[in-house]
């Protein structure tokens, strides 16, 4: 059976549905997955004597772990653990990212401040916090939300910022003639204004947060994707090691089209029309607003 | 008689630093009576748009005083620019009814008003279309019609068909006489059109530039369109027009200024 496209906001693909279409939308990338897991196995096969160690990474090892680690339910504990730990850590992203893109985009003096303070931390590698994180926050869950949070901020930070520095000051100005509270403005035309870029940075986060988590699972956690690794290592279940890469591939795969689907808005949002500027007479627009492009 | 709606008195408008100042108007004085239109003519670069959004609020005198008598429901002044500014995320309703929503302007709302005026703008059909669907002159309408809603003392037009088609914008001329009259509005409005203001205006005022200060008006009530023939009129306003055009700074490209 072929599986449903995978779901598809892309215009262009939706535009037409044929046989061609669907062998471009599901086709190639499973050839694509085909040439990869033949590869692998043809490098186990030419480079991996029979019997070591090395050839409990062959693929049709790691696919029957994986069929054993769904089927009594091992996986599924460190899936959800890892799960959680993405949108917790992505829950805290959004909550000091959005603001801090708001502030970084809408005061220059802000920005002026605390921009080149900002560049400098997003260069530090969030793993570079390990251990620090857990001087602060001991073992656990916290130093994991903390890691993934470090990171995947900035994404959504310098998103909502880019967003609010586009924004059409003549809108800010007809909230103000409409005499607009300053909370009102943010409410009814910053944010609409701007949600399509916040949500463009929690996309772009949740596959930072996504890379960040399994090293961040490797320290001071019993669960997750992240540790299941470590842990086949030391009980030498390289097959299991197998498996869980692939999970963690295919479930970011899998994060990263669902947050294509579900953050991608489909009702018109802030696309600020084409600007144009009207002078003198000289100038004087001889086109409704929808033939302006076709001017000059 | 009830004190004007709108006075402006000794009003003056300064640019840059010190030093190196332009003087965008001086000294300037209007008044405005309840119910006319009163147009603001004048080359670009002459101020009249810095006056408006200084009577709107957005700006700030640096002499002088605006004035503007406070409705009992709704608020003093609505401005309404060139470009329609209609948020592409409403509908033609939300759009509408945009200002109602904030604080400001709560006291206006009753129900049924936004209903009335999107009849009234003959926008009732397009109430659920957005922005995106709709041609220049429908979009220049809803923003006339999201001005109109929060029931303004006193409406300020900038160049609101500035950048639409001549035909467009000839429609939404005699469209926008006939709704001043019937809801009884009280009009100041920016051109640098001569038709335009001849067409629309009780009282048309000439602004000079650099600085910017109104040499010239002209009353246009019936009884002296009556009395004189607008083709002369035309001519007379047209001539001083261009005369007053002269005095803008580098006149023949000087209108990329757009003060």
């Amino acid at each position: 059976m072929i599986g449903r496209p995978p779901a598809q906001d892309d215009r262009r693909d939706a535009r037409g549905r044929s046989a061609t279409g669907v062998l471009t939308a599901v086709g190639y990338p499973l050839l694509g997955a085909a040439l990869l897991v033949v590869l692998w196995w043809l490098a186990i096969k030419l480079f991996v004597e029979p019997g070591s160690f090395l050839s409990a990474f062959a693929p049709d090892r790691g696919a029957r772990a994986l069929v054993d680690l769904v089927g009594d339910g091992t996986l599924n504990r460190h899936v959800i653990a890892s799960l959680k730990r993405i949108l917790v850590g992505l829950g805290i992203a959004a909550v000091i990212g959005i603001p801090f893109g708001l502030a970084l985009g809408g005061l220059p003096v802000f920005s002026k401040t605390i921009g080149p303070v900002a560049s400098f931390v997003r260069m530090v590698s969030p793993l570079s916090w390990t251990p620090l994180a857990i001087i602060w926050f001991g073992v656990g869950d916290q130093p994991v939300y903390f890691l993934i949070a470090i990171g995947a901020v900035w994404p959504i930070a310098l998103s909502t910022s880019a967003g609010v520095a586009a924004l059409d000051p003549q809108w800010l100005m007809l909230g103000r003639s409409l005499r607009a509270s300053r909370v009102e403005l943010l409410r009814t035309i910053v944010w609409p204004g701007i949600r399509a870029d916040v949500l463009t940075g929690l996309r772009l986060a949740l596959t930072t947060a996504w890379i960040i988590l399994v090293p961040a699972e490797m320290l001071g956690v019993d669960s997750g994707l992240g540790y299941f690794i470590l842990d086949s290592r030391d009980r030498f279940a390289y097959s299991d090691l197998v498996a869980a890469i692939v999970v963690i591939g295919a479930l970011g795969f899998l994060l990263d089209r669902a947050a294509h689907y579900l953050l991608t808005p489909r009702r018109r949002t802030a696309r600020r029309p084409a600007r144009q500027r009207v002078t003198g007479p000289a100038e004087v627009a001889l086109a409704e607003p929808g033939a302006r492009e076709y001017r000059i | 008689m009830a004190a004007s709606p709108l006075r402006v008195s000794g009003g003056t408008r300064r640019f840059g630093a010190r030093g190196q100042q332009f003087t965008v108007f001086e000294g300037l004085d209007l008044e405005v009576e309840a119910g006319e239109v009163f147009v603001l003519l004048g080359p670009s670069g002459c101020g009249k748009s810095t006056l408006l959004r200084v009577i709107a609020g957005l700006d700030e005198l640096d002499e002088g005083t605006v004035a503007i008598a406070a409705e009992e429901h709704g608020r003093d002044v609505g401005i309404v620019f060139q470009q329609p500014l209609l948020l592409p995320w409403l509908s033609v309703r939300e759009n509408v009814t945009l200002g109602l929503n904030y604080d400001a302007n709560r006291s206006a709302d009753e129900p049924g008003l936004v209903d009335r005026t999107l009849a009234e703008f003959g926008l009732t059909e397009l109430a659920d279309a957005y922005p995106d669907e709709l041609s220049g002159g429908q979009a220049q309408r809803v923003s006339l019609a999201r001005t109109v809603v929060t029931r303004p003392r006193v409406i300020l037009l900038d160049e609101p068909f500035g950048a639409l088609d001549p035909l467009t914008r000839r429609n939404l001329q005699q469209w926008l006489l006939g709704i001043q009259q019937s809801l009884g509005l009280t009009v100041v409005m920016v051109t640098h059109d001569v038709e335009e203001a001849l067409l629309l205006g009780n009282r048309v005022a000439l602004m000079s530039p650099s600085p910017g200060r109104i040499c010239r008006t002209w009353e246009l009530s019936s009884e002296s369109r009556e009395a004189r023939p607008m083709a002369d009129l035309r001519e007379e306003v047209l001539q001083t027009y261009a005369e007053v055009a002269r005095l803008a700074p580098g006149n023949t490209s000087g209108f990329a200024a757009g003060l």
